[in-house]
């Protein structure tokens, strides 16, 4: 034991240095070897604004509608007409869900009319005092005005009691008695007013992807979603080409008909239209004849196979990426015509007409055929637009999420003109569509930062943080537009974030480092890190062990 | 999910022009198939459908199509193309035996587009053209990028109208390793107004079409005067597919055949969209020989015309005359052969052209063409356009163009040098080639090494050389005379003819299979372990030396090894160790 001691004398101060040098190996390892590691390898991500884009996805809307009443000379007593003009803020919650939470606002000011506006509502017909209201409005995208006129005035027809006009204004006839006009009116305006921005089922259609499926109905699906750009293709199908010569002046129908209409909508978004002829197209599905009326019969319970045989003839846009609607209008072969479109409770269709919601609509063109032995081998045949047109246009207004809205019996609507649609149907739209997309961005922006949350090897380049930047500010600044009434700056701050958050999900450098397998990196890092790291660590364990024993020791001899 | 619609808006239309313009069609097609039998005894078929519409393309706005495919029509207004040329091959035109192509294409996918000159990028339009290609026709034209394509200045001059020949907007790119079938084939089927339902477009069966010894489908797209006074234009695409069969082993050892035995189709009507459609078969060897041959049934016209310097009869059959599918319902032309031909007269072409590849190991090569020309009396020059990838390194001082053991000086040389991973090797040169001569042209080169991500999934297969483009006016043998492009066939009017004694030909030679030095792709991995193998171990005793302490062992009584064996000495009665 004595010669034990004596020999681990010197041994300590070498075990010491030993100790140290392990120490300082893993020191070396630890601060210098493990960062320059991680720095060589990490990916660089930008920061990004994670708690902005946790705001926006609580989508908390407040929807502001600036409206005015407008009372014709006698239309107030005396006592209420000093009081004007007023205004007053009604707020209302439109319930949806717990997440998405809407409240719409209406912000009314009252005030009586000025003497250019009595004049015009004075004048012969409704139409007549719309058209010269319109030149006493300011052209504000979203704003309303209610005229109310005396409820003796001839302005409106008999039983007629509110009328809505092309642009965005409305009238109505007021409430003769004692009691507070305004109090009386409001539930009346109330209506209108919702009628001419929003109302509860709009907004839930816009925000469909937030809304559990039993809250909706069964056109919520129909409308396309919102999108920058859409092609309208129009598409005219001859499978028989070799009875039926069939001619369509699509050009002009095209012009003076489905144009005015979209140049209307050229605010929304970017349209492009085109047509074609496509031959040897047929049906997928073979209709049935009917004894009863010599004629063939197609139900609406096959109608959903006749669209994917003949999707594949119609071919996909080949220089953009919006969305397509496609209008078909197809000519029955002569074997199968005429040919009916029967919907379920077996009556026929009378346009003749079927749409698919968010793909397009189909229309059956029936031929008069002459009696068979009068009959030419090829029969020429000139499409009247006239009648298609109505049809696609119905249709086209019912896919982009212009539809009526249910009104009571003595609501006179204005027809659109020749343009197809009113200023306060454009509004209606514009409500939902800039509803829609601030749903769309905040949804791109959360899963894209799931994304990134859940795979670490997604590259956020500076140019992709800065989109996403841009995307949370515009859809903020929408959000604050859209709570002030300024609809018009509110869907272009909508459409910009939608074209940020689009942009920088779809960023391909995105993509660089994804496919970097972890057995891969383990397969080059094993063979440098597994012999250097077990010496360090095995060394590190034994000088705990050594440490612990030292300690426990002179315990012991205590 | 859809529900009929009854809404019906009471819109106040007025009512447009809709007045049912009639007049002339705007459009017209006209599709034609062509058989022709080859020296060799093989046989070509060439379909050709041709649409053309008089209107204005580039204009802006909305536009409707009928005969023309609107796909087609948006890419060349939307990307300003003047012109463009698309073909897919598989399989090669042996010049040699099979003779002059009416129109060859080289193997693979070539694609070569002039753009209009409003064009400001023109590198760009052209990339996003050829991916939108690629889309539409299920080609892998994608992979055009810039180290493939070139800017010829003299060899690919536009076909259709043109007072823009600056060849700045033009771009050229083949890809050799393109393999083509049936899935490139339905959507060229796809853009035919009639598609595979009616006409002669009822032959296109793909079983029938990729079981042949060559096989070339292409679009041609260009402006063509809309009438001979030539002040306005028309656009016409014209589909074209070549097929050549080996009619021997289709015909069990006979060269007879039938279009039922080739297509497994027959003819039942014309497309009713057509404004003509014919078939013409080459009875051309009936005129020297008497009665050698003879088609059923019997054509009801017979159409002569001087191709590629050749005087030929053709048997045409017109299906549109009401009086062709009077007799039977289907139309099946068939030819027979009266006597067996044994001796072949091979009549060489005027114009052909081989290439190949010499030299050994893996450091450098030489590429050699050889061309002839066997006119009798004719000299006449030939564009030689040359196509290298950058990997192969040409050394432009060793260009040798020799003809009958002389130097040939090229009139014409343009030559843009490669730049690694950017663009290719473009060589231009305008040869004159003496009468019954071959030239033999050399470069040599050296193989450059390629990053190992650089190289293809079978990189031991070799790289491929796109094929060299030989372009000439040939001398014809005898007068020919001009027709007018409307009338006549249109296997004769997609080269513009110059005049009555030349003929133009463009010939594309073989592509060339270059092996590269290939690494051994493991390599990297097997680096790495070493490298990491070897810092370890430096490191392994490198740490055992600064952190193991080292003291004196004191010889002490000895472990168990010794006590057991003192156990056993004890008892053995040996004294102990």
């Amino acid at each position: 034991m004595a010669a034990d001691a004596a020999g681990a004398e010197p041994a300590a101060g070498e075990k010491e240095r030993g100790k140290r040098a392990a120490l300082s190996f893993a020191a070396v390892a630890l601060v210098l070897g493990l960062p320059l590691w991680w720095k060589t390898t990490e990916t660089y991500r930008a920061s990004l604004p994670y708690a902005g884009i946790s705001a926006l996805g609580s989508l908390r809307f407040q929807l502001t509608v600036p409206v005015s009443v407008v009372f014709a000379k006698g239309t107030l007593p005396g006592a209420q007409q000093r009081r004007l003009p007023l205004a007053d803020t009604r707020e209302e919650e439109i319930l949806l869900n717990r997440k998405p939470s809407v409240t719409s606002c209406y912000e009314m000011t009252y005030r009586s009319a000025t003497a250019t506006e009595q004049a015009a509502l004075t004048m012969a017909t409704v139409q007549e005092a719309d058209a010269a209201l319109l030149l006493l409005q300011e052209d504000l995208l979203g704003s309303l005005t209610v005229y109310v006129i005396p409820e003796t005035s001839p302005l409106l027809p008999q039983g007629i009691g509110v009328y809505i006009g092309k642009h965005r204004s409305a009238v109505m006839r007021g409430t003769q008695g004692p009691g507070d006009v305004l109090a009386a009116i409001s539930a009346r305006v109330q209506q209108i007013v919702q009628a001419m921005s929003f109302t509860t089922d709009s907004i839930t259609t816009a925000l469909s992807d937030r809304v559990p499926m039993d809250q909706l109905g069964t056109d919520t699906r129909r409308p396309f979603k919102s999108s920058l750009g859409y092609e309208i293709t129009f598409s005219l199908l001859n499978p028989d080409p070799k009875s039926h010569d069939v001619h369509w002046d699509i050009e002009a129908a095209v012009n003076s008909y489905v144009q005015p209409f979209l140049d209307k909508l050229g605010s929304v978004a970017n349209f492009s239209v085109d047509s074609q002829i496509l031959y040897y197209a047929v049906l997928g599905v073979s209709p049935r004849f009917d004894k009863a009326s010599s004629s063939f019969i197609l139900s609406a319970l096959s109608l959903p196979h006749v669209i994917n045989p003949v999707e594949a003839r119609l071919g996909s846009s080949a220089t953009s990426l919006y969305p397509v609607l496609n209008f078909l209008l197809y000519v029955p072969e002569r074997v199968h015509s005429p040919l009916y479109i029967q919907d379920k409770d077996g009556a026929a269709v009378g346009t003749n007409a079927f749409h698919s919601p968010r793909w397009g609509g189909i229309m059956v063109y029936n031929i008069d055929h002459p009696a068979p032995d009068k009959a030419p081998l090829l029969l020429r045949v000139d499409v009247d637009m006239v009648r298609v047109m109505e049809v696609f246009l119905a249709q086209l207004r019912l896919l982009f999420g212009i539809s009526q809205v249910p009104l009571p019996e003595e609501f006179l609507l204005e027809s659109p003109g020749n343009n197809g649609l009113t200023d306060w149907e454009l509004d209606r739209l514009l409500w939902t569509r800039t509803v829609e997309n601030i749903a769309t961005v905040s949804t791109t922006l959360t899963s894209l930062a799931q994304l990134l949350d859940k795979i670490g090897n997604i590259v956020i380049k500076d140019d992709v943080a800065s989109e996403v930047y841009h995307a949370v500010a515009s859809a903020q600044t929408a959000m604050l537009e859209l709570a002030s009434g300024h609809l018009g700056s509110a869907f272009q701050a909508s459409k910009e974030a939608v074209t940020s958050s689009e942009r920088a999900f779809f960023d391909p450098s995105l993509l660089h480092l994804l496919y970097f397998p972890d057995d891969q990196k383990f397969a080059i890092y094993i063979p440098l890190f597994l012999p250097m790291a077990v010496p360090i660590l095995l060394s590190l364990v034994k000088i705990l062990r050594e440490a612990k024993q030292s300690k426990k020791e002179p315990m012991k001899t205590d | 999910m859809a529900g009929a619609v009854a809404a019906v808006l009471g819109l106040s239309l007025l009512l447009g022009s809709t007045g049912g313009s009639t007049g002339p069609p705007r459009d017209s097609l006209r599709e034609e198939l062509l058989l022709s039998p080859l020296p060799s005894g093989d046989l070509a078929a060439t379909f050709q459908f041709r649409a053309r519409w008089d209107s204005e393309l580039h204009r802006e706005g909305v536009s409707h199509y009928r005969l023309f495919p609107k796909a087609l029509g948006q890419l060349i207004s939307k990307f300003l193309v003047r012109e463009l040329h698309l073909s897919l091959t598989q399989g090669f035109w042996r010049t040699r035996t099979w003779g002059q192509p009416y129109l060859q294409a080289p193997a693979g996918a070539e694609l070569w587009v002039w753009f209009q000159d409003s064009v400001t990028d023109v590198d760009r339009a052209w990339k996003e053209l050829s991916n939108i290609l690629s889309g539409i026709f299920c080609a892998s034209l994608n992979f055009i990028d810039s180290t493939n394509t070139v800017t010829p200045t003299a060899s690919f001059k536009p076909l259709g109208l043109a007072n823009v020949t600056d060849h700045h907007l033009l771009r050229y790119a083949v890809l050799p390793r393109e393999v083509v079938c049936t899935e490139n084939l339905t959507p060229w089927k796809k853009l035919l107004p009639c598609g595979s339902k009616a006409g002669l477009a009822v032959l296109l069966k793909a079983e029938r079409l990729f079981h042949t010894s060559y096989h070339s489908q292409a679009v041609h797209i260009r402006p063509i005067c809309r009438d001979a006074s030539c002040l306005s234009v028309s656009w016409e695409l014209r589909q074209t597919l070549t097929v050549v069969f080996d009619t021997f082993s289709i015909g069990q050892g006979k060269r007879d055949w039938s279009l039922f035995k080739m297509f497994s189709r027959t003819v039942t009507e014309a497309c009713p969209l057509v404004s003509e459609s014919k078939i013409y078969v080459d009875i051309s060897s009936k005129t020297q020989e008497n009665e050698l041959l003879e088609v059923t049934p019997l054509p009801l016209s017979v159409h002569e015309a001087s191709v590629q310097g050749d005087r030929r009869t053709y048997a045409v059959y017109d299906l549109l005359s009401p009086s062709l599918f009077n007799v039977s319902r289907s139309l099946n032309v068939q030819l027979k052969w009266k006597r067996p031909q044994d001796s072949l007269d091979l009549s060489t072409p005027v114009l052909h052209a081989q290439r190949y590849v010499s030299g050994y190991g893996l450091q450098t090569g030489e590429i050699s063409t050889l061309i002839y020309n066997t006119h009798p009396y004719r000299a006449f020059p030939v564009i030689l356009l040359e196509t290298v990838p950058w990997y192969l390194r040409l050394y432009v001082h060793t260009l040798v163009i020799t003809t009958k053991g002389k130097e040939n000086k090229p009139s014409y040389i343009h030559y843009q040098p490669a730049q690694d991973r950017r663009r290719p090797h473009l060589l231009e040169m305008l040869i004159q080639l003496p009468a019954n001569s071959v030239t033999k042209i050399t470069i040599q080169f050296e193989r450059a090494l390629l990053k190992w991500t650089e190289y293809t999934p079978d990189p031991n297969h070799g790289f491929y050389v796109s094929p060299s483009v030989l372009s000439a006016l040939v001398p014809s043998v005898i007068a020919m005379k001009a027709e007018d492009a409307e009338q006549s066939p249109l296997f004769t009017s997609l080269f513009p003819s110059s005049d009555g004694s030349s003929y133009f030909v463009r010939l594309y030679t073989e592509p060339l299979l270059v092996n590269l030095p290939t690494p051994d792709f493991s390599m990297p991995y097997n680096v790495i372990c070493l490298t990491c193998t070897v810092v370890a171990v430096c490191y392994g005793s490198f740490y055992n030396l600064l952190t193991r302490t080292f003291h004196v062992e004191e010889p002490s009584r000895g472990g168990l090894a010794k006590r057991l064996a003192n156990i056993i000495r004890k008892v053995r009665g040996v004294p102990p160790l």
